[in-house]
């Protein structure tokens, strides 16, 4: 009945509509400051070449533990190097390991998840296999494999990825699952329409807006396991600067030049706080329904 | 009920026979020598022999799991290939801070976070509502070795309130554990009380629009037990989930912040093992922690029969 | 037809509310009101019943009278609610909740939804008692089990210990009541409290609903959407449109002589349960378009440990349906006939039994071999918002299956162009997103859909239940309309007697999963055979009304 529904819930697309602009008066300048923190992370990171005053890898045994000054804007660490330009050049190395760890481990999970949302033979060992990688605490997982397998760029993005995987299965999974019952799918099966096609053309495109939102925090999670991995000693080789690389060394000295660990810990936090802040803003925009396939 | 948990118990072996094999092949299935990988780049012949022959790499693969497997079934973890302790005995002695620390940070993010969840969903669109927000967005968002060495900065070197790092077990002087357990605690809680009181508000909010909230407020009920009464036994089933699954987050925490304090616990020896390559430890921790998440989650699995009823079948 | 004819002039004004205008929150005064100057009386004893379509205020008034309107969304700018001598809307939140369920109480319309999941069914009870007064827990107890034992509950020390998910929704309903009842108040509020029940439950809570006013001289407002319902029990009428009062009436003087239009269209729109004449025309010659023989459902088989008991959704189903005419399916909810749509569907497979399809047995066939076939047996679904996809223009929609038939691009375009004016939509209608169509509108595009793949046959599970009256006529028109122009086979499944009667030339009564009785619609509905049918037909409210003609069932014989 269409009056079964709660006089609210009636009124709902005329509230929805007249509560957009509130909606982004409430929304307000957080994500605003968000993008543009995120957005200038980004350019500082492109084109950190064409600025740095050091090279960020240039050993000076002179130059030790400086603080700021003209020739070093942030001062050194505790091998003379530029403590500035490692950290701007270390913003390229997060940037890209959050960026491929959610493209690969959205894509991966998207195609498991499809699979097992709609047949039932494979849902079964897919998701105990799912479970048992859940089980597994991710940073035990992820050090583990780099510690196995070499600290290269590659295998920490690998170690980074597949512990999220499972997650990003079960939300495609749980769409799958809910959206196949829509008597629109069912429809669809009654016209003739080939699984595949349901599944690509009708099934598909509901997980994109979950999997946006899903793939931003992944982002985020990914560049805060870096710092981690590098932070225990099984990040990225310490040849190449990364947040958490400046961080791990600069641990030591922590009671003397606690700068060592504020600034990257600082852009590090900025620009973790703006992806969560964009990945939440796009959460209420595109399905505040998606607050319960949180967790 | 009975029914109910021997099903759930069933549902674990699965689980944790595929994590066995995973533990199992991950060294196995690493490209190269595992002996090599083991031992490192500047092993002699003889030590990746030792190596070998501990690990029973000689034998053909199906033979070292059937092995393993029967060592795993009666307790032997094998031996540490550094310190030659057997690895059950080396958990058993870095096992108690680690409890304790959890523990306590457990109880204090649950009592900090549902309460902030209740009120952020009842005051919604309030400042309330906000500030709780932020503070979930910031916990999600800093590091959690950036937050202690923050918390040793204020609390310990700037106003001198507490120590530094290190750590006394309760039994040996309580006083001296909370104050040296109380920041890594306070660490560790941030991210957990930031999950769980996002999850808290969200199924609040949800529960709160349920036909049966409007009942109880149509029946006179005040607002604090609708919120207490009727909607948060309601929603519980979520917030223990997170606080289930949460857990592994909970764990590479502990990992974390046994560095950073100096806390002699099963975190710190694992990455010590990590870093050295000690792969009987190795193996032994991924092993028992999984099984202690798998255990939490059956556990919570247990609880959400008691507290809804529709799940009792 | 008896109408209730009792005076209430003498007796005192419970309810009085007077100018009542609501407002959507933060909404400056140009814009329409959601309740525009309301005002209207209820007396001790009297049953005022709100009937209007969806979207006419009914409820609104309601919540608003509880004090429940959802906050931030709408809100009263005008207007008092006077109960006695207390205008409500001056209390503040505290004084407003004691008021509650002590001198006004409503009762939902899910009974499903309403109650806490959570709590033993005795303890909600009990905590209107524990908010409202102090008592021992000995004479709570008492008092529960009292008020459980009027509203008719049977073993109600089990009951009092059971969880929501344990009864059934006629019991929860009566739970509800009991809890609204049990301190006696002055005035019930009933919003659509039978609407989500079955016809022979919904006739036992509007009994016991009558027989507690009556005993505790209750003044009730009853809001509902069905004409038959207001037959049966209303003192005094109030009919609503898009927040406004229109007529105000005694039951009889409306039902027999409508003033407004808009009153009179309602009337119109409520089928008749007397049964459409039977058609003349001899059906086309050759075999039946969709022949059902011995159809089975089973659910639920031994699982690994537990030997779970089976469940016989549908057992022993045969019929036949030729070219150009309908056969219905009727029952209640769980009768089975849903299952038996969908088994036909092939959209869950059946256990056992035959399915011929324009002379093709498709019961069995593989999910890939039956695809060609599926071009034959098409279906409309229930709720016009999920069936058709949201993300999809029209346009994409209808031309689905005709695609998957190997028809180009175009030429599918251009059919359901026409199809759209077939279904008496405009043809640029393809261009647009499902959210821009009302409800009807919706489950026109559906039918179009359907009928894109000119099919032999076409299944209507409840295809008209989610639509208002006047929408609903429309709706069963167009299929008329359709079934003699294409000359396609129709099975229609329904709940609701009345549209039955409208559109099936054959009938099929379903209860638990089996065939009841199988005959000509005229004589199952006007002669009914077996107990079950004729008690579902004497549920039926309202049944010896005409509405449409304002007069007795039958009069015109009679004349």
């Amino acid at each position: 009945m269409s009056d079964a529904m709660t006089p609210a819930s009636r009124l709902q697309p005329v509230l929805g509509l007249l509560s957009l602009p509130g909606q982004m008066r409430r929304l307000g300048g957080g994500p605003m400051i968000a993008a543009l923190v995120l957005v200038l992370i980004v350019i500082a990171a492109i084109f950190a070449p064409l600025y740095i005053p050091h090279d960020p890898l240039t050993i000076n045994a002179t130059q030790r533990l400086k603080g700021p000054s003209e020739m070093f804007p942030l001062g050194t660490d505790a091998f003379g190097r530029d403590l500035f330009s490692r950290v701007v050049m270390g913003a390229r190395v997060s940037l890209f390991i959050g960026v491929g760890a959610a493209v690969v481990s959205v894509a991966l999970g998207l195609a498991i998840g499809l699979v097992s949302g709609f047949f039932r033979l494979a849902d079964a060992i897919i998701m105990r296999f799912m479970d048992a990688l859940m089980a597994i605490p991710s940073i035990l997982l992820a050090i583990a494999l780099v510690a196995l397998n070499g600290p290269s760029l590659w295998s920490v993005i690998a170690a980074i990825t597949l512990p999220e995987i499972p997650r990003v299965v079960r939300l495609v999974r749980s769409v799958v699952l809910s959206v196949r019952e829509e008597p629109y799918v069912e429809a669809a099966i009654s016209l003739g329409s080939s699984m595949p096609k349901i599944l690509w053309q009708h099934l598909m495109p509901n997980t994109l807006a979950p999997l946006t939102v899903q793939g931003t925090y992944i982002c985020a999670s990914a560049i805060l396991t870096e710092a981690i991995l590098s932070f225990l000693g099984a990040g990225v080789s310490t040849e190449i600067p990364t947040w958490g690389n400046i961080m791990a060394e600069g641990r030591v000295y922590f009671q003397i030049k606690p700068s060592l660990i504020f600034w990257p810990g600082l852009m590090l936090s900025l620009c973790i706080l703006s992806i969560n802040l964009l990945g939440d803003t796009a959460r209420d925009l595109l399905d505040p329904r998606l607050r319960k396939r949180e967790g | 009920m009975l029914g109910y948990i021997l099903k759930r118990l069933l549902a674990v072996v699965p689980v944790i026979v595929f994590v066995a094999i995973f533990v199992f092949l991950l060294l196995r299935l690493t490209p190269g020598d595992p002996a090599a990988i083991i031992a490192g780049d500047a092993a002699t012949p003889a030590q990746l022999e030792k190596i070998r022959a501990s690990l029973g790499l000689s034998e053909p693969i199906l033979v070292q799991f059937a092995t393993w497997i029967g060592h795993l079934v009666r307790g032997d973890l094998g031996i540490s290939l550094i310190s030659n302790i057997p690895v059950t005995e080396l958990i058993g002695q870095r096992i108690w801070p680690t409890i304790n620390i959890a523990l306590l940070t457990i109880c204090l993010s649950v009592l900090i976070a549902v309460p902030m969840g209740v009120i952020a969903a009842w005051k919604h669109r309030t400042w309330a509502d906000y500030a709780v927000m932020t503070f979930s967005v910031l916990g999600f968002s800093v590091p959690v070795f950036v937050i202690g060495y923050i918390f040793i900065q204020v609390f310990s070197i700037q106003l001198r309130w507490l120590p530094v790092q290190g750590y006394t077990a309760p039994g040996d002087d309580f006083g001296k554990f909370l104050s040296r357990a109380i920041l890594p605690c306070l660490t560790l809680a941030t991210i957990y009380v930031a999950l769980i009181a996002r999850m808290t508000r969200a199924s609040m909010l949800e529960v709160l629009g349920e036909d049966f909230i409007r009942t109880a407020r149509a029946k006179g009920v005040g607002e604090t037990l609708v919120l207490f009464r009727h909607a948060l036994r309601n929603a519980a089933v979520p917030i223990l989930t997170i606080i289930g699954t949460g857990f592994a987050l909970l764990i590479s925490g502990v990992v974390v912040t046994e560095s950073v304090f100096n806390i002699p616990g099963i975190g710190r020896l694992t990455v010590d093992a990590i870093l050295a390559r000690d792969y009987p430890v190795i193996q032994a921790m991924i092993l028992l922690t999984s099984a202690i998440y798998v255990f939490i989650n059956l556990m919570i699995d247990v609880a959400y029969s008691l507290i809804d009823p529709r799940i009792r079948y | 037809m008896l109408f209730k004819t009792k005076s209430f002039d003498d007796a005192p004004v419970v309810l009085s509310i007077e100018d009542l205008t609501v407002r959507l929150s933060g909404v400056n005064d140009t814009v329409r009101p959601v309740l525009d100057r309301i005002s209207f009386q209820i007396r001790a004893g009297e049953t005022v019943c709100l009937v209007g379509e969806s979207g006419s205020g009914k409820s609104v008034t309601s919540l608003a009278t509880m004090g429940l309107l959802p906050k931030g969304a709408l809100e009263v700018s005008n207007g008092r609610i006077m109960l006695g001598e207390t205008n409500l809307l001056s209390l503040s939140a505290g004084q407003m909740r004691d008021m509650r369920a002590r001198n006004l109480s409503m009762v939902f319309q899910e009974p499903m939804t309403a109650l806490n999941p959570v709590m033993r069914v005795g303890a909600q009870i009990e905590e209107v008692l524990d908010t409202h007064m102090r008592l021992s827990k000995k004479e709570k107890k008492a008092r529960v089990l009292d008020i459980m034992e009027q509203v008719h509950l049977p073993d109600v020390e089990r009951i009092y210990r059971s969880f929501p998910h344990q009864l059934s929704g006629g019991q929860r309903q009566r739970i509800m009541i009991a809890m609204a009842l049990i301190l006696e108040p002055k005035l019930l509020i009933a919003d659509e409290p039978t609407t989500a029940l079955d016809v022979t439950t919904q006739r036992q809570i509007l009994s016991l609903i009558a027989e507690l006013q009556e005993k505790h001289g209750t003044a009730v407002l009853f809001i509902t959407h069905d004409m038959g319902v207001v037959a049966e029990i209303a003192d005094t009428v109030q009919v609503m449109k898009h927040g406004e009062l229109v007529e105000r009436a005694p039951v009889e003087t409306l039902l027999r002589n409508p003033q407004e239009d808009y009153t009179k269209s309602l009337l119109r729109a409520v089928p008749s349960l007397t049964p459409r004449p039977e058609r003349v025309s001899k059906p086309p010659k050759g075999g039946p378009a969709l022949s059902v023989e011995d159809l089975n459902k089973t659910y639920g088989s031994s699982g690994w440990f537990v030997n779970r008991s089976t469940t016989l959704a549908a057992r022993d189903v045969s019929f036949d349906i030729p070219a150009g005419r309908t056969l219905g399916i009727v029952g209640e909810s769980g009768s089975g006939k849903s299952t038996v749509a969908r088994c036909i569907m092939r959209l869950i497979d059946p256990t056992e039994g035959s399915v011929r399809v324009a002379g093709t047995e498709i019961a069995r066939l593989s999910r890939a071999d039956l695809r060609p076939h599926r071009k034959h047996i098409q279906i409309v679904f229930q709720d016009p918002f999920r069936s058709l996809n949201p993300r999809w223009t029209v346009g994409r929609s209808l031309v689905e299956g005709p695609l998957n038939l190997g028809q180009d691009k175009a030429s599918a375009m251009a059919r359901a162009r026409e199809l759209m004016a077939l279904v008496g939509l405009p043809e640029d209608a393809v261009d647009r997103y499902p959210h821009q169509f009302s409800g009807g509108q919706r489950q026109r595009i559906a039918i179009a859909r359907a009928i894109a793949m000119e099919p032999d046959v076409l299944v209507a599970d409840e295809a008209v239940s989610a639509l208002d009256v006047s929408v609903q006529a429309q709706v069963l028109d167009l299929l008329d309309e359709l079934q003699q122009k294409l000359g396609i086979a129709i099975l229609f499944i329904t709940h609701d007697l009345r549209v039955a009667a409208q559109i099936c030339d054959e009938v099929i009564v379903m209860q638990k999963g089996r065939v009841v009785e199988h005959g000509k619609a005229g004589a199952v509905l006007a002669d009914p055979q077996h107990p079950y049918t004729r008690s579902l037909i004497e549920a039926a409210p309202g049944r010896a009304w005409d509405f449409a003609n304002f007069r007795e069932l039958g009069a015109l014989a009679a004349q």
